[in-house]
């Protein structure tokens, strides 16, 4: 899919510049945006050391499982198929922790562990159980305290505020979970009306 | 509305006073263990370079030979009675399908409307907002060998388009125009 978009913008981009005769400009942007990239991900350094810094003692101090702990009530009534102190619900946590605070790195193996423990929940069918789809649909619309990248990119550009974005980001990214878990809700009761 | 601007400047001293007393309490050591993080840090930095530079060149193309301008140009009728900027459709677009694409994106609006401008705002808040969907499934769906998704998809990308409807919403109403 990535390839496909990939390719598609440079090759209609070149076959438009030939039709427009903006290929001097074409030309002349490769270079540019190259070298515009690498100073961003140079750019990303300074945030990202600090960010990732601080989050590793958040860890190692047990903060970002006490929490997980606090959570947990909230949670497993969005789970009713996962029976209490099932070791799935505490990675589901820590993963939901964990990109709440930036950590995509640290959130991607313990979501794949949820899923491991819910596959075997869901007697090791390879087709989505109704928890794996909550799962996912609160990962993919997760709540963000911090977007990193995105402040530093803001900064790159000589933002005045660059984490002016901070609030309306968690707001944002708050109310399209709770979207989420509606519309989660919402199918899973369609598909039991269908007797699926 | 206020409170959410005093969200946006308290939260970042709050996390590090209450991250930096908590790690003290626990004893940990702290400065030894953010230097350990801190590590990562440079790592995740540098590996993004190929991602971004290819992005970033690929847009760069699409953009400079105005073929953005010409797909923009399409959906304005679509989308300026609602208000929304129609430059803002192509990161619509791309976000739920790739993340480096729509930080290419993101980077890109920022760099041509500043980073201040609405739209520059609009972008940054879309792009903190949501995961990249079709990532997310593929990775965790295909790591313990799902073969039938269900409606996991329909409801991660309804959910996207929630999520990015509501952004704007919040951005107008926050920062106005």
């Amino acid at each position: 899919m990535v390839n496909v978009i990939w390719v598609m913008m440079a090759l209609v981009g070149i076959v438009f510049a030939a039709l427009n005769g903006t290929i001097r400009e074409v030309n002349e942007a490769v270079f540019q945006s190259a070298k515009e990239a690498v100073t961003i991900s140079i750019g990303m350094i300074s945030v990202l050391v600090f960010w990732l810094g601080l989050m590793k003692i958040a860890e190692m101090s047990g903060l970002l499982s006490a929490l997980a702990r606090l959570c947990k009530p909230f949670v497993r009534r969005l789970f009713p198929e996962v029976p209490a102190n099932h070791p799935a619900l505490g990675y589901i946590l820590s993963n939901m922790i964990a990109n709440m605070f930036g950590l995509g790195n640290a959130a991607t193996p313990l979501g794949i562990k949820a899923m491991e423990e819910l596959k075997k929940l869901n007697g090791d069918r390879d087709t989505a159980s109704r928890s794996m789809v909550t799962f996912l649909a609160i990962n993919t619309s997760s709540i963000t305290l911090i977007p990193a990248t995105v402040i530093s990119i803001r900064m790159t550009y000589h933002s005045a505020s660059p984490g002016e974005i901070i609030g309306t980001t968690f707001v944002a990214s708050l109310f399209s979970t709770i979207a989420a878990i509606m519309i989660d809700r919402w199918f899973y009761i369609r598909r039991r009306k269908k007797g699926g | 509305m206020q409170i959410v601007q005093l969200i946006s400047l308290w939260l970042i001293p709050s996390i590090i006073a209450f991250v930096l007393l908590y790690g003290t309490y626990k004893r940990v050591p702290t400065y030894e263990a953010f230097v350990e993080g801190g590590k990562e840090g440079i790592q995740i930095a540098f590996s993004l370079i190929p991602y971004l530079v290819g992005m970033l060149v690929s847009i760069a193309i699409f953009r400079t030979s105005g073929a953005l301008d010409y797909f923009i140009q399409f959906v304005k009728p679509l989308v300026d009675p609602f208000g929304l900027p129609s430059e803002v459709i192509p990161l619509a677009i791309i976000r739920p399908i790739s993340g480096t694409a729509s930080l290419g994106i993101v980077t890109d609006l920022i760099a041509t409307y500043g980073p201040d401008s609405f739209i520059g705002r609009l972008a940054s808040t879309i792009q903190g907002s949501t995961e990249t969907t079709l990532y997310v499934l593929t990775v965790y769906f295909g790591a313990v060998g799902i073969r039938k998704m269900g409606d996991a998809l329909k409801v991660g990308l309804l959910a996207d388009a929630i999520s990015f409807i509501l952004s704007f919403f919040i951005v107008l109403l926050i920062f106005g125009r």
